[in-house]
């Protein structure tokens, strides 16, 4: 039973992160700078609830008592939700947006490619199915960040002060809770903090071409996994649960 | 927004390995690593394609339509010309 509540603790953990920056980005459909960005940011959102689906449907079968995904989506409140301080902090300008991208997508890379190991097999078919969708947003997120960085005087002052913001969040990626080394330990779950230094070098370099430099890492803000959340979490999921709030199982 | 240094660029999807690629439309982008990465969010999200090629659209040289008629009128009594007198292979799938 304990092994069982670990693997729904660690599982819920990763499908709150997807369903969290899914609703972050959806929130840009029909208000990006142009066309085809509004649709670039949709897709993302898009595979970003994917995997949240895929991931929540999978704790929820862990669960068990016949609860479903939509339970765990729409019938949590802010406390009982472990996504990551990072995931999310507000979409500010599209700088902050593809900032917060960037480190998302960079990081997401290193722990797909370390989850396809996992000794759980349910977890290692996920990671196998989003790291494909992941290598192509992180091709779109850099992408912009040199174009920021490297562009106008104008790009170059809006993507660094998104960067100076939200740097503060980034380090909480690679913190394990008792939970998390739980699950290192038992193959299932992913070593965080080894994949710091091949973040630091992909963040490093990027930067270096974008002409961008790099915050100090002083404080670094934690709570996430505790259910320990910033202002914004609490607003975003009464937008996003609303319609369950009000009409509990609603069907269409 | 004013779309600044942003053209458009015609975009061709090949369907499957070794058929022809065919125009889809267009986009715009500032170079082509964008016009590329434009070119696969709008028209290749429902598996449409396995390659894409984007032609920034001022390369295209277009024949002008006042021409048409030098151009296109000499072939419509020249039936000879179709091929369709031939039995086509069962095997040769993509003519």
């Amino acid at each position: 039973m304990m092994a069982t509540n670990h693997l729904f603790k660690y599982v819920l953990s990763l499908g709150d992160d997807s369903l969290i920056i899914a609703q972050r980005l959806s929130e840009w459909a029909y208000k990006a700078p142009y066309l085809e960005e509004d649709i670039a940011l949709s897709n993302i959102s898009l595979d970003m609830f994917g995997r949240a689906n895929m991931f929540l449907e999978y704790a929820a079968v862990i669960k068990g008592n016949n609860s479903i995904a939509d339970d765990l989506a729409f019938k949590r409140s802010e406390r009982e939700f472990t996504n990551r301080l990072i995931y999310e902090q507000p979409n500010g300008d599209f700088a902050k947006t593809m900032a917060r991208q960037f480190f998302l997508d960079a990081y997401n890379k290193l722990f797909l490619e370390q989850l396809i190991n996992s000794a759980d097999s349910q977890l290692s078919a996920i990671a196998q199915k989003s790291i494909k969708e992941t290598n192509y947003h992180i091709r779109h997120s850099s992408s912009w960040i040199l174009r920021l960085g490297d562009g106008t005087s104008a790009s170059h002052m809006k993507v660094q002060s998104a960067i100076n913001d939200i740097w503060t969040f980034t380090g909480e990626l690679f913190e394990m809770t008792e939970n998390e080394k739980e699950m290192e330990k038992k193959k299932i779950g992913v070593d965080y903090p080894g994949l710091k230094s091949n973040w630091d070098k992909i963040v490093n370099d990027i930067f270096k071409e974008a002409t961008l430099s790099r915050p100090k890492d002083e404080h670094m803000k934690i709570g996430g996994r505790q259910g320990i959340h910033t202002e914004h979490l609490g607003h975003m999921l009464s937008d996003m649960q609303y319609l369950q709030r009000a009409y509990p199982d609603a069907k269409w | 927004m004013t779309n600044k240094g942003m053209y458009p660029w015609e975009v061709f999807i090949q369907s499957k390995t070794g058929a022809h690629f065919q125009h889809a439309g267009c986009v715009h982008a500032v170079d082509k690593e964008m016009a590329l990465q434009n070119a696969r969010d709008l028209y290749t999200r429902r598996q449409e394609g396995t390659c894409i090629w984007v032609v920034k659209a001022e390369h295209i040289v277009s024949s002008n339509p006042e021409d048409a008629e030098s151009f296109f009128d000499p072939a419509n009594d020249k039936v000879y010309r179709y091929p369709t007198f031939f039995k086509v292979s069962k095997k040769a799938k993509d003519l």
